[in-house]
């Protein structure tokens, strides 16, 4: 038996295509919970990330509280918290949150204060408002950086949010759970191959994104 | 006219980058701040729009405090160019020059047509227009600099070195369009540089900063390279400022030979006509255009005879009224026989003068000038 022979089996199966335990079903909590962990991250690092990087300030505290949340086991957090708060998503959000701030919120803060400077300088003495500064002439600029960073942090999330299965929610982590504990390997690789599967169409999106968002003036002269 | 009144500045680490400045910067010309690096020059350029607070003294635009106006408001009503020209990359080319109409509520219709308006102003295709800065050379990213800080016809414009991240050659060209687009607009230019070179190139006005922000002299280019108000500013201005003060004497008056001049194809009669005592002629081709120079002995003996293999070169001419006193003697240092030949407009050879001839009339040139000043527009 091949890995391949596994993953056929897994997903010739009709039975994984159809209720509660269904792939479909399993992929929409699993998307779910990292839309929500993703949006929440980017909710806190983009801001801060803007404001810190176009007034310079503020980088030390932030490289500081990055790396301590990066030191943080996410499946270690995750068991405290379900200790602590018993069960709901919250144990299982905090973690990918805490996980997806550090990247968005570093590379953010990077891409906004490495933009040349040069433009900003025209751009404050033509008399443009502080906001148009931001926003017009430094984020345009620095957004393929913002990207990357929030692209490392999505595929973190969509990985690690596997883990919410532990504590008994969705996602395609619960075949993988499931599947160790009933020895059946045939759903642990499905699960685990629905999980990478998620993180090259991550990929995917966010290379559709760049292609779109970022102008061309931008791309060109990130080619030698 | 922008006063500048003792102005000061001390930066948070106590560095004093200007001390004490004033300057009546007069309108509708170019004044040029210059002097070595470090000594404030940037400092009093970025105070004038306010991109850095003054600690003492005033500057008025108009007799109007600038501290009393809107800061943005203020810094719309001048252009401002800066040395890499600062594009924004996201931006092409129109969208940049447009920048401020838009900032001001234009149309994106009416902004557009003004950006194809300044690109020609500025010497650009408009091909060019959708094209996005990457793709542009450092000159024409200059001139799109330019282009911007024009685009809503501020009255003011100020420039901290335009010129000096591009080549020598090109550089020139900047320089030459500018004194053109200045010719046409009348903008009152603040024009910052290191280079003493191209401040008397386009300078109308120079100030000379020295170390530590203060004033050195403040004089019109000739002026400055005639007479410098101390050692500091002559050691500045380089050992051959009197070289460089001949850009500012025209040619009108030097006495040409206007007899040493020979066709191709004279006879030995009519070389024998020229005058006499010139050691060599200069022998023109059927249009009068110069093609080197001859023994007039042996022109005398012979006729020109067509033949032009033993010419010596008759090199680099200049062009009379047109040219300084700079070029001519340049010529005439450059030329095989010591003379430089003067052509018209259409390059036709209309005499010749010796290198002591232009040294006896740098001389006198030199002595009228303590009556008479000198027209500083038609040396360029
Ligand atoms: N933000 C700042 N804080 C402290 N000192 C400064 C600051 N900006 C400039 N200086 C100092 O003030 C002095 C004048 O600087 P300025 O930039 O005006 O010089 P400059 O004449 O434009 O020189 P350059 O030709 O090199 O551009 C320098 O000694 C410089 O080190
Ligand atoms: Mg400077």
């Amino acid at each position: 038996m091949t890995i391949f022979h596994f993953i056929s089996a897994f997903f010739s199966d009709s039975a994984h295509w159809h209720g509660y335990d269904g792939i479909p079903t399993r992929l929409v909590e699993h998307i779910e919970y990292s839309l929500i962990a993703l949006g929440i991250a980017g909710a806190v690092g983009l801001p801060v990330g803007l404001l810190t990087g176009h007034y310079g300030r503020g980088g030390n505290a932030l490289a500081l509280l990055a790396t301590a949340a990066r030191a943080l086991p996410s499946f270690g957090l995750l068991v405290l918290l379900f200790v602590l708060m018993g069960l709901s998503k919250l144990p299982v959000l905090i973690p990918l949150v805490v996980l997806a701030i550090p990247p968005i919120l570093v590379t953010t803060y990077e891409a906004v204060r490495t933009v040349d400077p040069a433009p900003v300088d025209a751009a404050r003495g033509m008399g443009m408002h502080q906001a148009k500064v931001l926003f017009q002439v430094e984020l345009p600029v620095a957004l393929p950086l913002i990207l990357s960073g929030l692209r490392s942090a999505a595929i973190q999330v969509v990985s690690t949010a596997t883990i919410a299965a532990y504590v008994s929610f969705g996602g395609v982590g619960r075949y993988i759970v499931d599947g160790l504990y009933q020895r059946n390997y045939e759903k642990v690789v499905g699960g685990a191959t629905l999980v990478a599967a998620l993180a090259l169409a991550t990929l995917g999106l966010f290379w559709l994104m760049s292609r779109f968002a970022v102008s061309r003036g931008v791309r060109g002269v990130r080619r030698p | 006219m922008i006063s500048i009144e003792a102005v000061s500045k001390r930066y948070p680490d106590g560095t004093v980058a200007v001390d004490g400045l004033s300057l009546e910067i007069p309108d509708r010309s170019i004044t040029v701040l210059v002097g070595p690096s470090g000594c404030g020059k940037t400092t009093t350029l970025r105070m004038i729009n306010r991109m850095i607070e003054l600690s003492g003294g005033r500057i008025l635009i108009d007799g109007e405090d600038i501290q009393h106006k809107p800061v943005n408001a203020l810094r719309r009503s001048m252009g401002y160019v800066i040395q890499n020209a600062g594009l924004f990359q996201h931006r092409t080319i129109v969208d940049n020059i447009g920048t401020v109409p838009r900032m001001l509520g234009w149309s994106k219709a009416k902004a557009r047509e003004r950006s194809m308006e300044l690109m020609e102003r500025v010497g650009l295709d408009t091909s060019m227009a959708k094209r996005y800065p990457y793709q542009l050379s450092g000159g024409q990213q200059q001139r799109v600099g330019v282009a911007r800080a024009l685009a809503a016809d501020p009255p003011v414009l100020l420039m901290d070195e335009p010129f000096s991240a591009v080549d020598p050659v090109v550089r020139r060209g900047l320089q030459e369009e500018l004194l053109r687009i200045q010719s046409e607009l009348g903008k009152t230019i603040v024009f910052v540089t290191h280079d003493i070179d191209e401040a008397i190139r386009v300078g109308d006005m120079i100030a000379v900063l020295r170390t530590g922000g203060k004033l050195a002299q403040y004089a019109p280019p000739d002026e400055l390279l005639s007479r410098p108000a101390d050692a500091a500013v002559e050691d500045f201005l380089g050992a051959d400022r009197g070289i460089r003060g001949l850009s500012f004497f025209g040619t009108e008056q030097l006495p040409l030979e206007r007899n040493g001049i020979v066709a191709v194809d004279a006879t030995a009669a009519q070389v024998a006509e020229r005058a006499a005592d010139l050691p060599q002629l200069l022998v023109v081709d059927v249009d009068g255009r110069p093609l080197g120079w001859a023994d007039a002995a042996r022109l005398r003996a012979s006729g020109a005879r067509n033949d032009t293999a033993g010419l010596l070169a008759s090199g680099q001419t200049f062009r009379l009224g047109e040219d300084s006193l700079r070029v001519a003697l340049d010529c005439a240092v450059l030329s095989p026989t010591g003379w430089a030949a003067a052509v018209d407009g259409e390059g036709r050879a209309v005499g010749v003068v010796s290198q002591e001839a232009i040294a006896r009339a740098i001389r006198e040139a030199h002595g009228r000038r303590g009556t008479a000043p000198v027209d500083v527009g038609a040396a360029r």
